[in-house]
């Protein structure tokens, strides 16, 4: 075609900038979210918690408000948060994330300065400081629903005598068989400090100690061949159910769903297990701050709590909403013996230092690591 | 020339795509394992002053006003916990004192008295400035461009007075790591070939009905969730699962004489070399797929018996194959983790847990990028040995 030699260099040029139009296109829809009315976005766990959160806290959020949701799935840890606030282009909101996630995070400066005392009082007018059950571990986060890591064992396995302390999770003599626990030194070596002799009120003063925490992994050592490593929090009730172990730690949340649901034989100990909180937390910089904090006062709220309280046996972070909690909305089970915070399971628990941990986590990971692969 | 730039705008979508979605992301990561400006930023003044400082005896007496002012700052800007953090990987005891004297500094307002120096304000504030190991730890980890990370991710350390030592003994775990990584990746790899080999021998000269349903037996599991068939993997393995089962019911085990086949590293062997089987299966299907049978039975026809044939004839024409396969298994199996953790028990943490760990929990990207590095360097290193080895004949052309 006679001209073609001209339009060369203009055919050229067009299919640049349409390229480039192209890739600004895509770049613009993706950020593109926002102009579809106000909006909030935040994250889910997925499975039944995420599923508690959903129907108690962000349906009638939405309903209350009329702010539209975002839910996006996330796995925990704190890589994508950190992304997202390095690039300046927040796009959650509010995040759920574990204490010692929150207490790092807030030292690399990822999310808002909340305080309990911004939070909505309690239907009878209780201030919220005197309201929540356990004190801000971080000034980046509310404290939201606890949850256990407790040892849960099969009953069918034990057919005499049960296990009913910490110390008969390390007794392999009395109680035979083998065990599982989260391959992780986070919640083992309070365990097996308190397997060793040591008193709840001394754990942490014990394994601040060099020789405390050699006491620890020692203890770990003496059970070391009989242990299964867990990495999922589906794996226990799972490996309880199949017999591979005939203990476990594992997440209280689990326990009671693989019992009332599955109608599975399990009992959970409730002697020096260790509770900790999920932590509601602001990302850092969104653009959305005033619908964040919204949310966060919503979802730390006497209705929302005890509204997750009834779908998973997490206990909630207000003394108000204990009231509140009455049966399983699935199974009709009364739920407050179940729950981490009913006063007669939390006599004997142990609440997690998360400053402690937090000072030491990394040293104890690298030396937990080593400690497995001798 | 123009059909040239012609030629080279329609490619020019797939650059710009790799370079925003590929290349800058790790540039960036790598840069991070050598350099970290936070430090530096937030305390210009104190590592100004520690400049000349040889890291014994008290630091020079600009430094004490310098930190003061520098902290007070930070604590206001909400700068002083990223600093915190990273220097406390130098000194875990400052991760709590730095912030401790920024927020006392700054909400108390403190200042010198008559007669005092900023010397005396900070050490009434924490005991802990009057150890020049406080200072050290600052002056360390404020260097913009540290060897720190790479020390780390081969378990060493430097010491206060700058030289390199060996970690102590429980806390050597990146070296032990990187050697697990290794022989499970070769393990899986040598596995998944004498698994693999036959199999896709067995596609390549099927008649054409038969191999499409072969091949399409090989992708079923590759388009199959991991977690799925790794999960699948554990029913199947576990002591009191589907496998131990049948062998204590045919009575070849007894039944407390099962088997440990999974949690261990034999879990571990079993389910990686199933995830990465395919890739092997499909590498040497496309090499055999092109070896035409007539030199097989050329062979036998002068002949040589069908062993020696495959020797001489069939194995060398499949090598490049094996190359590939084996490369790419290598490859995918050094970065796997999600697996071992799963199935491997205490021997399922491999290296790339670790840099999990940094880049998720302990947020230390220095670290976990460093790691990253030196597993891309070795997988290279193998890849030119591999190269010299074969004299550039086999390989991924």
């Amino acid at each position: 075609m006679p001209g073609s030699r001209m339009t060369g260099p203009i055919a050229s040029a067009l299919l640049v900038v349409a390229s480039f139009a192209a890739v600004v296109a895509l770049l613009a829809r993706c950020a593109g979210l926002n102009d579809r009315g106000p909006w909030v976005a935040t994250i889910t766990y997925g499975g039944a918690y995420g599923r508690a959160v959903e129907e108690a806290v962000l349906v009638p959020f939405a309903g209350q408000t009329g702010l539209r949701v975002e839910v996006d799935g996330f796995g925990g840890g704190l890589a994508q948060i950190r992304a997202q606030v390095d690039a300046g282009r927040v796009f959650w909101d509010v995040v759920d994330v574990e204490t010692a996630e929150a207490v790092r995070g807030c030292e690399e400066g990822l999310f808002e300065w909340v305080a309990i005392a911004d939070m909505l009082p309690a239907p009878d007018g209780t201030s919220a400081a005197d309201d929540f059950k356990v004190e801000q571990q971080t000034q980046c986060a509310i404290p939201g629903v606890s949850f256990s890591t407790a040892v849960a064992y099969n009953e069918d396995l034990f057919p005499g005598e049960k296990p009913g302390t910490i110390h008969d999770f390390f007794d392999l003599e009395k109680f035979p068989g083998r065990r599982g626990m989260r391959r992780a030194p986070e919640a083992n070596l309070e365990f097996a400090i308190m397997g060793d002799g040591v008193s709840r009120a001394e754990v942490y003063n014990v394994l601040g100690t060099e020789e405390g925490l050699q006491r620890a992994f020692d203890k770990l050592s003496s059970i070391k061949d009989h242990i299964v490593w867990w990495e999922a929090g589906a794996q226990p009730p799972q490996m309880l159910a199949d017999r591979e172990v005939a203990m476990s730690t594992a997440y209280n949340g689990r326990i009671f769903n693989a019992q009332v649901l599955e109608n599975q034989p399990f009992s959970i100990v409730w002697d020096g297990q260790i509770v900790d909180q999920a932590q509601m937390a602001i990302v850092a910089g969104t653009p959305r701050l005033d619908a964040a904090r919204r949310l966060l006062r919503f979802f730390t709220s006497t209705e929302a709590q005890a509204g997750i309280a009834g779908r998973i046996a997490y206990g909630p972070a207000r003394l108000s909403s204990d009231a509140l909690v009455s049966t399983h909305l699935a199974t009709g089970v009364e739920m407050a013996p179940h729950l981490p915070t009913y006063p007669a399971n939390l006599e004997k628990a142990l609440q997690t230092d998360a400053r402690w941990w937090s000072a030491r986590r990394d040293d104890l990971h690298e030396r937990f690591s080593t400690w497995l692969i001798r | 020339m123009t059909a040239r730039w012609r030629a080279a705008a329609l490619v020019l979508p797939l650059l710009i795509y790799t370079v925003v979605t590929f290349l800058v992301p790790l540039t960036t990561m790598l840069v991070r394992s050598f350099y970290d400006p936070v430090v530096a930023e937030v305390l210009p003044g104190v590592l100004a002053a520690l400049d000349d400082w040889n890291g014994s005896g008290d630091p020079p007496e600009p430094a004490w006003e310098a930190a003061a002012t520098d902290l007070r700052a930070a604590a206001e800007a909400g700068t002083v916990g990223r600093v915190a953090s990273r220097v406390g990987r130098v000194d875990p005891d400052l991760r709590t004192v730095l912030p401790g004297t920024a927020f006392a500094l700054a909400e108390g307002g403190l200042r010198p008295a008559r007669g005092q120096t900023w010397h005396d304000v900070m050490v009434s504030v924490d005991s802990a400035w009057a150890s020049p190991d406080t200072w050290r730890g600052i002056k360390e980890g404020g260097r913009r461009f540290t060897s720190r990370h790479y020390l780390n991710a081969v378990d060493l350390t430097r010491g206060p007075d700058g030289s390199v030592a060996a970690r102590p003994e429980d806390r050597r775990i990146y070296l032990p790591l990187f050697w697990r990584t290794l022989q499970v990746s070769l393990a899986v790899t040598l596995l998944c070939l004498v698994l693999g080999y036959p199999v896709a021998h067995l596609i390549a000269h099927a008649s054409p009905r038969k191999r499409g349903i072969l091949l399409a037996l090989v992708l079923v599991p590759f388009w199959t969730s991991l977690l799925a068939r790794t999960t699948s993997w554990i029913v199947l393995l576990q002591n009191q699962g589907v496998i131990n089962d049948l062998l204590v019911a045919t009575g070849l085990v007894a039944d407390d004489g099962r088997l440990a086949l999974v949690y261990n590293m034999a879990g571990t062997l079993i389910a990686m070399a199933h995830v990465l089987l395919p890739f092997m299966v499909l590498s040497l299907y496309s090499v055999m797929n092109s070896i035409s049978p007539q030199y097989m039975r050329a062979a036998a026809s002068l002949g040589a018996r069908p062993w020696h044939a495959f020797r001489k004839v069939y194995w060398p024409q499949s090598l490049p194959g094996v190359g590939a396969g084996c490369l790419m298994v290598f490859i995918l199996a050094i970065g796997y983790y999600i697996t071992p953790a799963l199935v491997g028990g205490s021997s399922g943490q491999l290296i790339s847990n670790m840099v999990a760990y940094h880049m998720q929990q302990s947020l230390n990207w220095g670290l976990a990028a460093a790691l990253g590095v030196l597993m891309l360097g070795g997988v290279m290193l193998l890849y030119v040995l591999y190269d010299r080895l074969t004299g550039g004949r086999v390989g991924i052309r």
